[in-house]
């Protein structure tokens, strides 16, 4: 399939990368080479296949519920990125990590 | 000194004839004289390194020392390392001091080694050439024009450029062989779950697996000693009884070392896309292994070339999930200017990755969208389970599967950085194994003239079955008993 500019900005979107214009247009014609190799896939019948979703049959273990991790927030927060937005500041404030207002 | 395997070393230290400073020192004498110009190593930090050596050197004079006690080695920085600087090759984790130590770390640590440093590698370990990263490329130490590969890059070119004794990889389509190849060293990835992923920086994680990247086969197996092994923080680690690697090198030598060991040639391995003068190296190295008792069988693994597109498929996939922890909140980059919590993580994310990651967050992210999952994401599922079966048909007719490692030799910095693809299918040989979750190494068979310029390494891939890595590193060990490509050292100052 055929993919346009708009495909890429929607993708992008859902992603969370923010692209311009002349990015969305290399990013198209490289995304295209890839999903062109891609489609290699489609000339296999695979019907009845059983899909194989990871390298070992694994199921999951299950452990004692006992606590094993001590609270590090304050190791945690020294890799805070800065604030930003004329801020040089960690984005952190009493324990916790500042992020815009998504609530008004 | 600095050639000598990890055996010779470590009895050099037991034996007082050097200790582990003077030999940590003499490896960062050569950092100092050397990174600049090759880059293998992203972090250094010489206060932390001496003092793991000035605490082996009090283990070794109580005399508790293990086989690994006193001797400086690399790590990927993809590995987080406690108080280490930890990026990953990336932007978006330039100024991450990793909080923790991974599993891999740990081992080491406990063994008592020494941490030299760690090593430049791809953005995120997506790459097969080390172009990707966020620090620059690294040079291949046996000509300084060439990539080194990828992702494993940097610990393939402090190995070969003996800026340590060894080196750690990791291996999600390739990227401890096609380096360890490029360089002209040995490579091993595990078998999956055998090497915990617990702190080891995550891209794909049905495909991750972290092995050695040393000088022989015996390094290998005293690295994965140490490296192997169940960990129960890492919900994929296998629940196996620890192993010596090294018990199946030591049998008695004869003539024929490998009489009865049934050695498989998949047609797909030497079809259109190799390389001439690779092939003859390879078929050398077959020959030498007939002359060690081995027989020759002709296989097919008829899936190998979808191995790629299945790979492109699935791979993105689970980075794009994995990579989404990355939005500017808690740690790693977060844009200097924006508006909203959306443009936020919108331009973090736009500024820390670099163009490959993007691509392939993109792809997995297309694959994953609505409308698309049966197309790509399920049929790339069922044809993994095709790839596996081959090779399952194929380990009924034989112990072990030869071919080459990589296409061709190293290639030119900038030769293939704009072209996706063929980028993408320097990994054609060694992508198929990581699907199936089977161990595969490389090792030094010879070098080829390239098209243009010097001879350069060219390896040989061994691919076993489940759990077969000490008889894939006996087999390797014979040949290097019988060869000296292994023992071959660049010269850095013509390089």
């Amino acid at each position: 399939m055929a993919l346009s500019i708009e495909d890429i900005k929607k993708i992008a979107h859902l992603a969370r990368i923010e692209v311009s214009e002349s990015e969305a247009t290399a990013t198209l014609s490289k995304l295209t080479g890839i999903l062109g190799l891609i489609e290699q896939m489609q000339a296999v019948d695979t019907t009845g296949i059983v899909p194989m979703s990871h390298a070992q049959e694994l199921h999951q273990r299950l452990r004692d519920d006992v606590v094993t991790k001590t609270n590090q927030r304050e190791a945690f927060q020294k890799n805070a990125p800065m604030l930003g937005n004329g801020s040089t500041q960690p984005a952190v404030a009493g324990g916790l990590y500042l992020v815009p207002k998504v609530i008004e | 000194m600095i050639n000598s395997s990890l055996k010779q070393l470590a009895s050099m230290l037991q034996a007082k004839k050097i200790s582990s400073v003077e030999l940590t020192q003499s490896f960062l004498t050569r950092i100092t004289q050397y990174n600049p110009s090759i880059n293998a190593y992203i972090a250094l930090d010489e206060g932390k390194t001496l003092a793991q050596a000035k605490a082996a050197d009090v283990r070794i004079a109580a005399g508790n020392a293990t086989a690994l006690t006193g001797i400086p080695l690399a790590q990927k920085d993809i590995f987080c390392a406690q108080g280490w600087q930890t990026t990953c090759g990336s932007k978006m984790l330039a100024n991450f001091i990793a909080p923790y130590d991974a599993h891999v770390i740990t081992q080491f640590d406990q063994a008592g080694a020494v941490n030299l440093g760690k090593t430049n590698m791809d953005e995120f370990a997506m790459g097969s050439s080390n172009e990707t990263s966020y620090f620059g490329g690294v040079k291949n130490p046996w000509s300084f024009d060439h990539v080194p590969g990828g992702s494993s890059g940097g610990s393939a070119a402090a190995v070969a450029a003996r800026l340590c004794a060894a080196a750690t990889g990791t291996d999600t389509g390739g990227s401890i062989r096609q380096p360890a190849s490029l360089c002209g060293l040995t490579g091993l990835k595990p078998s999956y779950g055998v090497v915990s992923r617990y702190g080891m920086i995550a891209f794909a994680s049905s495909l991750d697996q972290a092995g050695p990247m040393a000088k022989s086969a015996e390094d290998c197996a005293l690295m994965m000693n140490v490296m192997a092994g169940f960990d129960e923080r890492d919900s994929t680690s296998l629940q196996r009884d620890k192993e010596d690697y090294s018990r199946e090198l030591n049998k008695p030598q004869t003539d024929q070392p490998l009489l009865g060991l049934k050695i498989g040639l998949p047609k797909e391995f030497f079809a259109e896309g190799l390389d001439a003068s690779v092939a003859q190296v390879i078929t050398a190295a077959i020959d030498v292994y007939k002359k060690l008792g081995a027989q020759i069988i002709d296989i097919s693994l008829p899936n190998t070339g979808l191995s790629i597109p299945v790979y492109y498929v699935l791979a993105p996939a689970e980075a794009s999930s994995n990579l989404s922890r990355y939005d500017g909140v808690r740690y790693g980059h977060r844009a200097a200017e924006y508006t909203d919590l959306n443009d936020m993580y919108n331009k973090s994310r736009a500024e820390g990755f670099g163009a490959e990651v993007k691509r392939r967050i993109l792809i997995g992210t297309y694959v994953l969208s609505a409308g698309y999952y049966d197309a790509y994401y399920l049929k790339a599922q069922q044809i993994r389970r095709l790839i596996a079966q081959d090779f399952i048909e194929a380990f009924k007719q034989c112990d072990v599967i030869m071919g080459p490692a990589a296409p061709s030799t190293a290639f030119k910095a900038g030769e293939k950085v704009d072209d996706p693809v063929a980028m993408y299918l320097q990994d054609i040989y060694t992508i198929s194994t990581n699907l199936a979750g089977l161990p595969g190494m490389s090792l030094p068979a010879g070098f080829a003239q390239a098209k243009d310029g010097p001879a350069l390494p060219v390896g040989l891939q061994i691919i076993g079955n489940y759990f077969d890595e000490a008889r894939m590193l006996n087999v390797a060990h014979q040949y290097q008993q019988v060869t000296d490509w292994h023992q071959q050292m660049p010269d850095l100052k013509r390089a």
